[in-house]
């Protein structure tokens, strides 16, 4: 029934993978200068914009929900944890993955674990990477015990499940701030808009809303691929969730901007206002959508308002790492195309292997009892009481 | 005492004699076609820019307090007692963090490389370190170029531009961007007409950063009581659900 639509996909994947494969031959064989469009004035990219900066913001729902599930023992959301942590997983492998293309001497990725400089926010960053993306691993493996059946070492993680997850949930505050630390050493490159000192905490809030939209998103495609009843009560919940971190967001946004005089350059007709306004407009509209219930029950919109928030997301840390940027570098960069084969090679395959994984993995058996539709409450889940 | 050198730009003739012991002193080539190239690059660490009838000399500036050095997360960057700050390649990873940090958008890559290195001026750390003078310096036939101790060549250039009020724009760039710079430079014009960035923060950009990153250990110590403390207590208000459960 559905075959037709699953082969111009599938064609789709092959043409992206095929593109992604031509461009790993130009970044090996012709490095840096071959396979991208950066140079010394401007040498950031779309690699560490979008890849590393939007991927980790993007994998960030693994431990929003592990907080939520585990430390403030909010049970109703425990069905879509599993996802989210295999998002998480997913998402910090395939950072590691951009890295790999964007690094200089890729074979030297493990440098920073050996050769120390704690003044280095990308030193932190490259440690909190790799220490959460072990606990990440971590919080997977017992789906991987229940699938074969291995007690023991299930019965072994659990107890060590608690500091585990609390030191998931710090490594990651830490590392989504500090993506946001990065800029704040280029105070005259960086355009106002954007460049505030408070930039370390808008990107821990903006990840807890990416996170969020995120396991929406995902819960909303896997539900039709794998044929599942989507938790609505559940997901509408967390809409509620999502309208209330964004509303936090747009509001210290809103006060930094305020305390810092800059909306006066809204006034001028600059490339920068216009993906400004394009970044706040996925953020605020549905921020506004969310806080009506009829669109919270419409799977349809609710899906929709979290695909916005994730692009929002991504407008924003593509506008710090590269918009803002350009105009205090005195240059203008658009991506070559290998450099976008690359990345949509990684999105592709990311939506791959989550799909690969989940057929076989138990990711979504945790909760299947509960769901059919019929005896779902036609109240959204309340987080606190239902626990 | 720390190095830095003193470029006087009303004395510079553009004869890019500093540009070709620089080459000379890296062993890269260098013919008219470099010559002609007025930027820095992985191929040609200084640069003599033409603006108007000025010039104006580009290279690292050997920052006292450097972005570079403390962006570099495998510390491939040092800046050095003797001034210097220096590059080692066998450490670096190739992240371009120095890049992206330096004001003054020094350090370049050897883009088209499969083993690519960054590249930039380190003050002739080996010749100074034997006590001889940079490269450039020591090739300057008009001595536009000047090395020597950072604060003799601030009160030289001071005396400089004391003596001949006229000749000069009234300042010294490098004493206060960012922090201090080993590079001081004297202008006939205001420094953003021979193509010097004059937004450049006066507190030293390392600063932006740690400010931050030493709340570290109080953040994750401080996070780690909350967060233990609320499963605590989440978890305790659900064995006592259960408890009462019981009872009933």
């Amino acid at each position: 029934m559905k075959f037709p639509k699953i082969t111009v996909w599938r064609v789709i994947f092959a043409a992206i993978m095929l593109s992604g494969l031509a461009a790993t031959y130009q970044r090996v064989f012709h490095g840096l200068g071959g396979s991208t469009n950066l140079s010394d004035k401007f040498p950031w990219g779309l690699w560490i914009g979008f890849d590393v900066m939007g991927g980790v913001a993007l994998a960030a729902g693994g431990f929003t929900l592990v907080a939520m599930v585990h430390i403030f023992n909010i049970k109703t959301y425990r069905p879509v944890l599993r996802p989210a942590i295999l998002t998480a997983f997913l998402g910090y492998s395939l950072v590691v993955v951009g890295l790999l293309f964007d690094l200089g001497r890729p074979d030297r990725l493990w440098h920073p674990l050996v050769m120390w400089n704690p003044h280095s926010v990308m030193f932190e960053v490259a440690w909190c990477v790799t220490l959460y993306s072990t606990v990440l691993f971590l919080e997977f493996l017992p789906l991987v015990f229940e699938k074969f059946g291995l007690h023991k070492p299930l019965a072994w993680i659990h107890n060590i499940s608690v500091p585990l997850m609390i030191l998931g949930v710090l490594l990651s505050t830490l590392h989504q701030s500090s993506l946001g630390t990065l800029f704040l050493i280029v105070p005259e490159k960086e355009y106002p808009l954007w460049y505030s000192p408070l930039l370390p905490v808008m990107f821990f809030i903006s990840s807890l809303a990416a996170g969020l939209a995120m396991t929406i998103f995902e819960s909303w495609h896997s539900s039709r691929a794998f044929g599942r009843a989507l938790e609505l009560p559940l997901l509408a919940s967390m809409g509620r969730v999502l309208a209330v971190v964004l509303s936090v967001y747009l509001w210290v946004r809103f006060l930094d901007m305020a305390h810092r005089h800059v909306f006066s350059l809204l006034l001028r007709n600059r490339m920068e206002t216009w993906l400004f306004l394009l970044e706040m407009g996925l953020m605020i509209v549905p921020t506004v959508l969310l806080y009506q219930k009829s669109v919270r029950w419409r799977p349809g919109a609710l899906y929709a308002c979290a695909v916005m928030v994730v692009f929002g997301l991504v407008a924003n840390r593509l506008n710090v790492g590269i918009t803002g940027i350009e105009a205090g570098s005195g240059t203008h960069y658009v991506p070559k195309w290998s450099e976008m084969a690359v990345t949509l090679s990684i999105i592709a395959a990311g939506f791959a292997i989550f799909r690969a994984i989940a057929g076989y993995f138990p990711v979504f058996e945790a909760h299947s009892h509960e769901d059919a539709p019929a005896e779902q409450a036609e109240t959204e889940a309340d987080p606190v009481v239902a626990g | 005492m720390s190095k830095a050198i003193l470029y006087d730009s009303t004395l510079c003739i553009g004869c890019k004699a500093c540009e070709g012991a620089c080459a000379e002193r890296w062993g890269l080539p260098y013919d008219d076609k470099i010559a002609a190239e007025e930027k820095i690059s992985a191929h040609k660490l200084t640069a003599i820019e033409t603006h108007g009838d000025k010039f104006c000399r580009r290279l690292c500036m050997n920052c006292l307090q450097p972005a570079c050095v403390s962006v570099c997360p495998v510390g491939a960057l040092q800046k050095t007692t003797l001034g210097p700050v220096t590059y080692d390649a066998g450490k670096c990873m190739g992240c371009r963090y120095c890049m992206q940090a330096c004001p003054f958008q020094v350090p370049t890559y050897e883009w088209s490389a499969t083993l690519p290195r960054m590249r930039k001026c380190n003050m002739c750390f080996e010749r100074q370190s034997a006590g001889k003078l940079t490269a450039c310096a020591e090739a300057c036939p008009t001595g536009a170029t000047k090395n020597g101790d950072r604060d003799e060549l601030i009160e030289e250039a001071k005396k400089r531009l004391a003596d001949n009020p006229g000749q000069y724009f009234q300042g010294i760039y490098g004493i206060k961007e960012v922090g201090g710079t080993s590079v001081l430079y004297l202008s006939a014009v205001p420094f953003g007409e021979i193509g010097l960035r004059t937004n450049e923060p006066m507190e030293p950009l390392p600063e932006t950063t740690w400010r931050v990153l030493e709340l570290l250990p109080d953040v994750v110590s401080t996070g780690a009581v909350l967060l233990g403390g609320i499963w605590w207590i989440t978890n305790r208000r659900e064995e006592v659900a259960k408890a009462e459960g019981k009872r009933k």
